[in-house]
């Protein structure tokens, strides 16, 4: 029942709980978000800096290599042989000067370009390939890459909007808010989750969970809902920043506002304070700033801890989270420490990003048996969909879902958007 | 002098013992009153890339980290059960960062760590290896520095108990 009369709601206040867990579903979004219209994180321009440098990374449940050619430019496509349908590039990284398949040593260029095949034209004038086969209509499937700010993207749909245009304003800024100087990666966690991939899509947008889930934010003081900060979406609202400023509550807000929730309220202090000291260092206060890439791309920074994230799906019933840590080539080596240290805040390990790991795993489990039921998206209001200034809100993830509607050709009419 | 292979043994059995009974102050009490205890992931690290997943470069950082599993981090239901494989025994005859300057050295061990659940499914969660430096503190053999070298890269839903 993939159409639009799956929606209870024209406002996307109500999601079933079958758009997490039918594989048919599942096949759909592969074909008409990940292989559409749409632009997925590949890596960092820092990752790939010499002609050669390649990666293996994942556009949906799709193998792709991305790497710099001879000329300097990047390039990506998919990591699977026009022969027999082999991975190509086994490695995760490394640098090259073809990519060769193991199975029967088909030979790919930089470009993608097929440049050679064994025993071409057999051996003796025996066996081999016809004559008309023709070796540039066998190369590797091409994405079209685009950067901003040294963040490379990339898209299998020929017609896809420019990048700049699809991530909008905000989401622009932002990246160069955060990449404004050249960066070092300072390595990769990875995180296997029993859940469906959008379950982790919705909690990068959910600014409601932060503080609830994740305690540790609230009991170590590091961040809380009363500060100022709130969600900033793009026009068709799609992506989302979370965003909050540091030092913008104080004590009694706090009280009041945790106090008659029932949530703890007794700050704790950490023998290791600088774990949560943040050093403003992009000339504002933003301390917060999540932004989320429809469909599957997450920047991420927590005070000076900085982040790409990929939401890697691996079927309906389990993702990966790929997340990318870095800093910048001119940081001092205290400040390399300092990020090393508050690493400790996110990933697997993540003293406020651990918890998300569990309770994407309860809500997948829990809601797999009744998929006609369907979870509740009210906070902020339901009805329009807008950027916040507050921050209990969920606003961001009917945005998601309204995008989502539209690429998998289901969006009821009359929908907000 | 070299390490006592027994007090080696027995470090690295009362090591594994005091994190499957969550007995994490007692756990700690192993560890030197300066260390260092890191999870980095092998990949990474044959890299040369410096990012872990727990950081503690100081004995503060690591009770902070035990305070907010008790205190504040949320976490899946389960139960640890460490299986430390025989350790590899290399005996430095000088010490260039004190704590007694003899008696210590670098050890290796490979572990697993299995999980159970509440429904009683039992699932491998992390192989590796400990690199660790140990250092006599008063007569006792502690942990100067503890580097864990973790083959699992991918993460099973997520890490909160110490490895």
């Amino acid at each position: 029942m993939l159409n639009a009369a799956i929606w209870p709601a024209l406002d996307y206040s109500r999601v079933p709980y079958r758009l997490y867990h039918d594989a048919e579903i599942y096949e759909a979004e592969q074909e008409r978000i990940f292989r559409g219209p749409v632009w997925s994180c590949l890596g960092l321009d820092a990752e790939i800096p010499n002609p050669g440098d390649f990666r293996a990374t994942w556009v949906g449940d799709t193998p792709v290599v991305v790497n710099r050619d001879a000329a300097g430019v990047v390039r990506a496509f998919v990591n699977r042989c026009a022969h027999r349908g082999a991975l190509v590039r086994r490695e995760l990284a490394g640098n090259a000067k073809q990519h060769i398949c193991l199975y029967h040593q088909w030979c790919y260029g930089l470009d993608g370009s097929l440049q050679a095949i064994p025993f071409r034209r057999g051996i003796r004038g025996k066996g081999g390939l016809d004559p008309g086969f023709e070796l540039q209509e066998h190369g590797l499937r091409r994405l079209r890459v685009e950067a901003v700010a040294g963040v490379l993207f990339g898209t299998m749909a020929e017609d896809a909007e420019p990048l700049q245009d699809y991530l909008g304003a905000p989401v622009v800024a932002q990246l160069r808010r955060l990449f404004d100087r050249p960066v070092e990666v300072l390595g990769y966690n990875r995180q296997r989750v029993r859940g469906n991939w959008k379950l982790y899509a919705e909690n990068t947008r959910d600014n409601y969970h932060a503080s609830l889930l994740h305690e540790f934010l609230v009991t170590f003081g590091l961040d809380r809902s009363t500060q100022t900060g709130g969600v900033r979406m793009d026009a068709r609202h799609r992506h989302n920043i979370t965003w909050a400023e540091a030092g913008s509550d104080d004590e009694e807000l706090v009280r009041q506002a945790y106090g008659g929730a029932g949530v703890r309220n007794d700050y704790l202090s950490l023998r290791e304070p600088a774990l949560v000291a943040f050093h403003p260092e992009h000339g504002d206060r933003l301390n917060i700033a999540i932004t989320s890439v429809f469909p599957s791309s997450v920047f991420v920074q927590i005070s000076n801890s900085l982040a790409v994230r990929q939401i890697r799906p691996r079927g309906v019933d389990e993702f990966e989270v790929f997340q990318t840590m870095f800093g910048y080539q001119d940081d001092p080596p205290e400040m390399k420490l300092h990020r090393l240290r508050q690493a400790n805040l996110v990933g697997p390990a993540g003293l406020v990003s651990m918890e998300d790991g569990e309770a994407i795993e309860l809500a997948h489990r829990a809601s797999k048996p009744d998929r006609d039921r369907m979870t509740v998206i009210e906070l902020g209001g339901a009805g329009i969909i807008s950027d916040r200034d507050y921050r209990v809100t969920d606003v961001p993830l009917r945005g998601f879902w309204s995008y989502y509607a539209e690429l998998l050709g289901i969006e009821p009419e009359g929908a907000v958007r | 002098m070299t390490l006592d292979r027994a007090a080696v043994q027995d470090l690295l059995a009362e090591y594994g013992a005091r994190l499957d009974a969550e007995q994490y102050d007692e756990w700690l009490d192993l560890f030197a009153a300066e260390c260092r205890y890191q999870v980095v992931p092998r990949d990474n690290h044959q890299r040369g890339l410096p990012a872990a997943l727990i950081f503690c470069d100081s004995r503060a950082m690591l009770e902070d980290r035990i305070r907010a599993l008790r205190e504040a981090n949320k976490f899946n239901i389960h139960s640890d059960r460490h299986l430390i494989s025989l350790p590899r025994v290399t005996p430095t005859l000088s010490s260039p960062a004190g704590g007694g300057g003899s008696g210590g050295g670098i050890v290796e061990a490979p572990f697993a760590v299995y999980q159970t659940d509440q429904e009683g499914e039992t699932r491998l969660f992390a192989t590796g290896l400990y690199r660790d430096r140990l250092e006599p503190e008063g007569g006792v053999l502690k942990i100067r520095d503890k580097l864990v070298l973790l083959d699992t890269f991918a993460v099973p839903t997520l890490l909160a108990t110490p490895l």
